[in-house]
């Protein structure tokens, strides 16, 4: 993975989402043997990924990439990718201490073998077709430039014209800063797009995983029909450091996390990832049969 | 309106690069006072130096960085919407309370006529005083402030009167009622019930655009800036620290991030730029509101005339444009 990356400060590192004290870093570790952040068992990596990459000793759900999540929900083999062209261009020319945004670009393309940090298409889940939306955390932690906003509105689009129920799976640290107002423009663009598949009548289950935060929540996230969150997940608008420094306070224990989320009424179900898949069949035949 | 900011902006605050300008502004006033006093003739004095004043505004203000412009957006003694409303709106009539949970007072909604236009005005307003600074929290709104907006937003379509925001803020609240009430679903509502609101909408940042704050209620037909304002996915601050690691490189980040009117109409984020007076709204309240008003009255006029399946579809267009993409084989994939 990313070894070979130079550390960069990004505000789509974890970090930046992180209280006081630093949250356990969540990214898988390489090697035949992994430690799992919560309950500190020792994993053959092997078991974990065969358990939908969740701990098998405490359900800790770890966070899976674009590809692999689409993988964990859909049927075998079933996913047709669209709109995969669609790449990131440098509209403001972007430079910031002796780095640009343009360079960037590139290596996370050659990190992760994607152009952007979302994969869209059609597939099958349990048999029913779907329009599906998945953000890669792994490409500058899945930041919503213009791309993402894009394909996000692409794949809604697409689900209107095929009547398609439409899940999207948000991993996300909300929009990125080297597209300027372009990527702020994309809430409203995703969020508009939205509207108009609602008044077709259309189903969307939005997917909040860890860690969905700032932009990317504030739009098509918190925009489904049915929200589901992942256990565990961070989800927030403001970052914790941000939000303690203006009210100089410690942060409630749990705060932002799919639990807090629940209970304060805005997400309609937390749902571990091996019933993902039924879940969504089963809320497709509800609504959208 | 008793307000002294005519030439000297509210006199306390200078920015740095209007020491110069301030300076000479004091010398006019001493001289003139010194011509009352003495009954001696310095009008041709006088004269000199205004010309010298107006020819410095004009290289300074035609001139600004991007960072110097955010300063301005952020100037004390810059107008806000409350200011705006008391100018220009008339037989205003405030409404209260998102019927949920509170009357948020960092974004102000009403009834009033602009022009001759009946309106409904949604305003993001900072505070003047410190009392009326925290009684709003600074222009940071909560969940409630952005709820409060819709309905009266819903109001406006069932009683077929048009929307009119003024867009101020640096940017929601970040705070923990904020986020336990959901602040991002809020915002994100509100976007979506703008993109589709069967009224048209004028929605115009007269200080500080920041980020989703702004864009909760920036959603519409027509999206202006006054010259000097600004709009961004993040304050240069915040750019800064992430990726300089310092906050003291926001005038580097400012650049960086586009976030000036003029920018922000090149890459067609916004549609027009309202002119402000000569050196800022600051110096002028009443030409920067004349501006304004004249601004949206001609708007809406012009989008009134529009049927509502065109309003909607026009308005689907603009955003559904937003933003820039490029082909995988346009990059070209190598080089
Ligand atoms: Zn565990």
């Amino acid at each position: 993975m990313a070894e070979n990356q130079p550390e960069q400060a990004s505000p789509y590192d974890s970090s930046a989402f992180s209280g006081p004290q630093t949250r356990k870093k969540r990214e898988m570790p390489e090697g035949l043997w992994m430690r799992c952040p919560q309950c500190e068992a020792m994993l053959y990596r092997k078991v974990v990924a065969e358990n939908l990459d969740v701990c098998t000793e405490c359900q800790y759900h770890f966070r899976v990439g674009g590809r692999r999540r689409i993988q964990q929900i859909v049927d075998t083999d079933s996913f047709e990718e669209m709109f995969a062209d669609i790449a990131p261009a440098d509209p403001l020319e972007f430079k910031w201490s002796g780095q640009t945004y343009a360079d960037r670009i590139r290596k996370e393309q050659a990190k992760t073998g994607n152009l952007e940090a979302c994969l869209t298409g059609v597939a099958y889940v349990k048999g029913r077709r779907v329009a599906l939306g998945a953000m890669d955390g792994d490409f500058l932690m899945g930041s919503m430039g213009s791309v993402l906003g894009e394909k996000i509105t692409l794949i809604t689009e697409e689900a209107a014209k095929q009547s398609l129920p439409l899940i999207i799976v948000s991993m996300s640290g909300g929009a990125r800063m080297h597209e300027g107002a372009l990527s702020l423009m994309q809430m409203a663009k995703t969020s508009a797009s939205l509207g108009r598949f609602d008044d077709a009548g259309g189903f969307f289950i939005s997917i909040l995983t860890d860690p969905t935060t700032g932009g990317t929540m504030a739009s098509f996230a918190m925009l489904g029909d049915i929200i589901i969150a992942e256990p565990g997940a961070l989800i927030g608008f403001a970052g914790q450091r941000v939000i303690a420094n203006t009210i100089k306070a410690e942060l409630p224990e749990g705060f932002q996390s799919a639990e807090f989320l629940m209970q304060k009424g805005f997400v309609d179900m937390i749902v571990a990832r091996k019933e993902l898949r039924s879940e969504i069949a089963r809320l497709i035949d509800y609504c959208a049969a | 309106m008793a307000k002294t900011m005519e030439s000297a902006p509210n006199g306390s605050h200078v920015l740095p690069f209007e020491k110069v300008i301030v300076q000479l502004d004091r010398q006019i006033s001493e001289m003139e006072a010194q011509q009352a006093q003495s009954g001696k003739d310095f009008s041709a004095e006088i004269r000199q130096l205004r010309a010298q004043y107006v020819s410095l505004l004009h290289k300074t203000y035609d001139n600004l960085s991007p960072w110097e412009t955010v300063q301005v957006a952020r100037h004390p003694g810059r107008p806000l919407a409350g200011d705006y409303i008391e100018q220009f709106v008339k037989n205003w009539q405030e409404l209260h309370g998102d019927r949920r949970f509170a009357d948020d007072r960092a974004i102000r909604c009403g009834l009033g006529r602009i022009g001759t236009e009946k309106a409904v005005v949604i305003a993001q307003h900072k505070g003047r005083d410190t009392r009326e600074k925290i009684e709003c929290n600074f222009g940071c709104a909560h969940p409630e402030g952005y709820r409060k907006a819709l309905r009266v937003m819903r109001l406006a379509e069932k009683f077929k009167l048009p929307v009119v925001t003024l867009i101020d803020t640096q940017g929601a609240y970040p705070g923990v009622g904020s986020e336990e009430r959901c602040v991002a679903e809020a915002i994100a509502v509100n976007m979506l019930e703008m993109s589709r609101l069967k009224t048209p909408i004028v929605c115009v940042v007269i200080g500080e655009g920041g980020s989703g704050g702004a864009l909760g209620i920036g959603v519409g037909d027509r999206i202006g800036m006054l010259q000097f304002s600004y709009y961004s996915v993040i304050s240069p601050e915040g750019c800064a620290s992430i990726l300089w690691r310092t906050g003291e490189k926001a005038p580097e980040a400012a650049e960086a991030l586009k976030l000036t009117a003029k920018h922000l109409k090149a890459i067609d984020v916004i549609d027009d730029i309202i002119p402000e007076p000569l050196g800022g709204a600051h110096r002028n309240l009443s030409e920067a509101a004349g501006n304004l008003e004249r601004y949206i009255v001609r708007t809406l006029r012009q989008i009134k005339r529009l049927s509502v399946g065109d309003l909607l579809g026009n308005r689907y267009e603009r955003w559904r444009r937003m933003g820039k993409v490029v082909s995988a084989d346009q990059t070209g994939q190598s080089t």
